[in-house]
C-alpha cells in the first residue's frame, strides 16, 4: 500500500504558491473541500485562477476566496449566488470565463484520462464558441474543447482511506470524481479516513492512484444552500 | 389564460411511460407534481441524481442531497448517483427522453436564450447548453410575453443564445407551439384566450391552420 494519508490540512496545501491554478469539487455548497478552502483563505496565495463550477456563496465555500481578493479569474458554469462575486465580475476586478456545466465536467475528465481536448455539441453557434475550432461529425456541428491544466486538485469525498481511495455520498460527488487526477497534485479530504482494507474494493468510486495527499477534514459545516421540506400530512 | 402551474399541468401531458425527463429551474421543476401517476417516469437533475423524490419532511433534509437548483430533495427506490462526467453523458448521449427548460426568448428557428442579459444578468448557463445542444426532445416553460408586455416568442432571439435550432415545442400562459420550418405552429389556445389575442403577443411568425383547440388540463 502506498501511503498517500498527511497528518493536517496545511501539510496537505504544501506546495501552493500565487498565481497557481486550482480545481475545487463541489456543485453549489455541496461536497465542497471546505478544509482545504478555509486553509487557502489562511494561506493568503492570491492571483488564483479557479476552476469550479459555482463560486459558493458570499460568506462561505469559495466567497470566503472572492471576498480575500485573492482570485485573479474563475471558471465556472453558474455563479447566480454570490453578489460580491457579481460586484467583482460587472467591475471587472475578476475575470470569468462561464462554459456549460457538461463541458466543465468533461474538460476535467479529459485532463484525468489524457485527452488534450474533446467535440461537443455544447455551445455551438453561441459566444461560447466564439474563436474555437468547431467540425461537422454525420451532419451535426460540435466545439473543441481543450482539457484543464491545473496545479492543485481539491476535491472532498464521505469516506476514505490512507490508500487514497474515495468513497463520496449522495450528490455531494458531483464534480469531485472528475477532478481527481486532473491535476498536478491532487488533494483529498474526507469526512472518515478509515483503516486501509475497510473499505470494500467493489464500492470504491475513485481509486488511489490519482490522489497524492489524503486528509480528515477537521470539521464539516455542510451548509444547506435552499433548505426545501414539505410539511407532514 | 394559464398561471405558472397551469403550464406546469399542460407540460405534464407530454410526459410519457418510461421517460427519463430532465426539468429546469422555475416552472419546469412544477411539472414532476402533475405528472399521471398510472405511468413510470424518472426525473433527472445534472448535479448527479437518477430517480428524485419529493421534498423531505422537514427535520430529514441532507446537505448531501440535492437538485440542480440546490434544493434538498429525497430519492425514490430504484434511483442512483453519480458523477457529472457521467450525469452528461446521460445528457449529451442521449439517454433522456425530454428536457423541459425555461427561456426568455424563443425564436422561429428553434433558437433558444435564457442565460445572459449583457451587462445586467450574468448567472451562467449552468447545464442548459449542454441540454439543449443535445436532447432530441426539448420543451420550453415561459411566459408569451415579458413584464413589459413585448414579445418573448420572437423572429429571431435578441439576446445571447444558448442553443440553435433545437426548440421542439414551446408551451406559454397563451398558447401550445410548435416551431415548424416555416415558423410556429398554433396548436392549442389557453382556457378563454383568442386567437387575436395570441396573434398580437407573438413576433414571430405565427402558423394558423383551421380551428385551434382550447387546450386541455
Amino acid at each position: 500500500m502506498i501511503n498517500k494519508k498527511v497528518n493536517s490540512v496545511s501539510e496537505a496545501t504544501k506546495g501552493i504558491s500565487d498565481n497557481m491554478t486550482f480545481m475545487l469539487g463541489g456543485f453549489g455548497l455541496s461536497g465542497i473541500p471546505e478544509n482545504a478552502i478555509a486553509a487557502l483563505v489562511k494561506s493568503g496565495v492570491k492571483g488564483l485562477t479557479c476552476i469550479s463550477n459555482n463560486a459558493g456563496v458570499d460568506d462561505f465555500g469559495l466567497g470566503l476566496l472572492l471576498h480575500q481578493k485573492q482570485i485573479k479569474k474563475m471558471v465556472s458554469s453558474y455563479v447566480g449566488e454570490n453578489d460580491e462575486f457579481e460586484r467583482q465580475m460587472l467591475s471587472g476586478e475578476l475575470d470569468v470565463e462561464l462554459i456549460p456545466q457538461g463541458t466543465l465536467a468533461e474538460r476535467c475528465r479529459a485532463a484525468q484520462a489524457g485527452f488534450p481536448a474533446v467535440f461537443t455539441p455544447a455551445g455551438y453557434g453561441t459566444e461560447v464558441a466564439e474563436g474555437k475550432e468547431t467540425r461537422e461529425f454525420d451532419g451535426k456541428m460540435y466545439v473543441l474543447e481543450h482539457a484543464f491544466k491545473a496545479d492543485f486538485a481539491f476535491v472532498k469525498a464521505w469516506k476514505g482511506d490512507a490508500a487514497g481511495n474515495l468513497v463520496f455520498k449522495g450528490t455531494a460527488r458531483n464534480f469531485n470524481p472528475c477532478m481527481a487526477g486532473a491535476a498536478k497534485i491532487t488533494v483529498a479530504e474526507v469526512e472518515e479516513l478509515v483503516p486501509v482494507g475497510a473499505l470494500d474494493p467493489n464500492q470504491i468510486h475513485i481509486p488511489g492512484i490519482f490522489v497524492q495527499r489524503i486528509f480528515q477534514g477537521e470539521k464539516y459545516e455542510k451548509r444547506i444552500e435552499q433548505r426545501t421540506v414539505r410539511t407532514r400530512e | 389564460m394559464l398561471d405558472k402551474t397551469g403550464i406546469a399541468k399542460r407540460i405534464a401531458k407530454e410526459v410519457q411511460d418510461g421517460y427519463y425527463v430532465n426539468l429546469g429551474i422555475g416552472i419546469p421543476t412544477l411539472v414532476a407534481n402533475y405528472v399521471r401517476d398510472d405511468i413510470e417516469v424518472e426525473f433527472q437533475s445534472e448535479n448527479g441524481v437518477l430517480g428524485m423524490g419529493p421534498f423531505p419532511f422537514d427535520g430529514e433534509e441532507d446537505a448531501d442531497i440535492i437538485n440542480a437548483g440546490k434544493q434538498t430533495i429525497t430519492t425514490l427506490p430504484g434511483a442512483s448517483f453519480f458523477d457529472s462526467a457521467m450525469s452528461f453523458a446521460m445528457i449529451r448521449g442521449q439517454h433522456v427522453d425530454l428536457t423541459i427548460l425555461g427561456a426568455m426568448e424563443v425564436a422561429e428557428n428553434g433558437d433558444i436564450a435564457n442565460w445572459k442579459i449583457p451587462g445586467k444578468m450574468v448567472k451562467g448557463m449552468g447545464g442548459a447548453m449542454d441540454l439543449v445542444a443535445s436532447a432530441e426532445n426539448i420543451i420550453v416553460a415561459m411566459m408569451h410575453t415579458n413584464k413589459r408586455g413585448e414579445s418573448k416568442i420572437l423572429k429571431r432571439c435578441s439576446l445571447p443564445l444558448t442553443g440553435v435550432g433545437c426548440v421542439k415545442k414551446v408551451v406559454t400562459n397563451l398558447a401550445v407551439l410548435e416551431v415548424t420550418d416555416k415558423g410556429f405552429k398554433l396548436l392549442e389556445r389557453a382556457p378563454g384566450v383568442s386567437v387575436e389575442e395570441i396573434k398580437k403577443a407573438t413576433e414571430g411568425t405565427l402558423i394558423i391552420e383551421g380551428d385551434i383547440p382550447e387546450m386541455s388540463l
